[in-house]
């Protein structure tokens, strides 16, 4: 069924964000991980709909918001590729990176902070951040 | 474009009963119409009027821009699949194909026997004896290769597993994703729909209570909570829908098409099923207030 498209989309319907929302990160969360490349062709809409029974309008809103990011193109007739990576140079800094985390994250563990504490501390210091423009 | 469906001041009464009242309503084409409200609440009669089945009482309905089933045109315009899909038991899958090419000029026989074949119906085999998942889906096969314009279907899934509603669901999006179909679906579970409609009617008690795109109405509803306010005290913008009170706390729904912005409120949004209840929940309070209100008169 997936003819020529390397990723398969799923729906949660338990997560409160709407279907196209859910579309649009994952085809962000591939182009980030390097799973979709420059060129790959997105499921079509027949295809998505068929396999999720959703509204077409659902995954049309999602791909035209990632054509309006830039990320990929429809080619009438055809279908959607991917026009542009999001896996970019920062993809090295990754693993040291996420390696720091999880070493503050045990160490958090091990202060005593249950996990809502711990979620509330990240998400504090991430905003407060983004309001210094650190980020 | 044409509306798909325009009723004004739509009724249909039998004897007594009222079972539709003064609907007016203006479908645009191009969406999945979920048509939702309680058993007995006039989908079936509104579904009836739109495919000529039915004739008003008073009012007027056009669908696809004229009025229903006046033309052998307008009827091969508008596809239509009764409650309980019904089949004929004693046919077999390939009589209904012929039977529906026969009665369809615009019938596309090559794609119901792809259809039938990817469903792995064997043709011989007699209506009777199919599962009421296969039943649902030839009912659909056929109607879809009559290629309409509007597809009209009567509580479709109701009396089906999970599985075989979500394969009937799968091919009726795959169909309006291929054919650019219309299509109005009425189910009394809003679970059903809501992924697979853009577009929502509800109906409570015989009238309209609301119609609209899914992501505008959405956007346009909030559930505030917050201390305790009297529903009456809202700005005027804020049309309250529901609202419950516990002694220091209220709850309330409200239609707003501006941003709340009272630090006072917590903000919720909303999902399709809480919209829905909330607007039968306000008609079922209509109607029990309505009838205390008329006993001291009596």
């Amino acid at each position: 069924m997936n003819g020529g498209s390397v990723i398969e989309f799923h729906l949660d319907s338990r997560s409160g964000v709407s279907p196209y929302l859910q579309v649009v990160h994952q085809v962000r969360h591939a182009l980030r991980l390097g799973l979709l490349r420059e060129g790959d062709q997105l499921p079509t809409v027949k295809e998505v709909v068929a396999r999720l029974a959703i509204n077409p309008n659902t995954v049309l809103k999602a791909y035209k918001e990632l054509e309006h990011a830039g990320l990929v193109a429809a080619r009438p007739g055809i279908g959607t590729f991917v026009t542009r990576t999001l896996s970019d140079s920062t993809l090295a800094a990754h693993r040291p990176l996420r390696q720091q985390l999880q070493r503050w994250f045990g160490n958090a563990r091990r202060a005593g902070l249950d996990d809502e504490s711990i979620e509330a501390l990240f998400r504090d210091c991430f905003r407060s951040t983004l309001d210094e423009g650190v980020a | 474009m044409t509306a798909v469906l325009d009723a004004e001041e739509l009724s249909k009464q039998y004897g007594r009963r009222r079972a539709l009242q003064d609907c007016t309503l203006s479908i645009p084409p191009g969406h999945v119409v979920g048509l939702v409200g309680p058993n007995g609440a006039g989908k079936t009669t509104l579904l009836h009027l739109a495919v000529g089945l039915l004739q008003p009482t008073s009012g007027t309905i056009e669908v696809l821009g004229s009025r229903p089933a006046e033309t052998p045109a307008q009827l091969g315009r508008v596809g239509f699949v009764a409650q309980e899909t019904p089949t004929y038991a004693a046919l077999s899958v390939a009589d209904h194909l012929n039977f529906g090419a026969w009665l369809n000029p615009s019938f596309d026989a090559t794609m119901a026997e792809h259809r039938i074949d990817e469903l792995g119906l064997d043709p011989h085999q007699k209506a009777g004896h199919l599962s009421g998942g296969q039943r649902a889906q030839l009912a659909l096969t056929l109607a879809i290769a009559k290629r309409p314009e509007l597809l009209i279907l009567d509580e479709p899934v109701a009396g089906l597993d999970p599985l075989a509603r979500r394969e009937f669901l799968q091919y009726l999006m795959e169909s309006v994703a291929e054919h650019e179909l219309s299509v109005i679906l009425s189910s009394h579970l809003v679970a059903d729909l809501e992924r697979v409609c853009d577009y929502l009617v509800v109906l409570v008690a015989s009238r309209l209570q609301l119609a609209g795109e899914v992501e505008g109405l959405l956007a346009s509803h909030h559930r505030l909570s917050g201390p305790r306010r009297d529903a009456d005290s809202m700005p005027s913008d804020q049309e309250v829908i529901e609202a419950s009170h516990t002694e220091r706390q209220s709850t309330i729904f409200v239609r707003s098409e501006s941003p709340i912005l009272d630090p006072a409120w917590t903000v919720e949004e909303v999902s399709l099923e809480d919209l829905v209840l909330a607007y039968m929940g306000r008609a079922t309070d209509a109607r029990g207030a309505r009838r205390s209100s008329m006993r001291p008169v009596q």
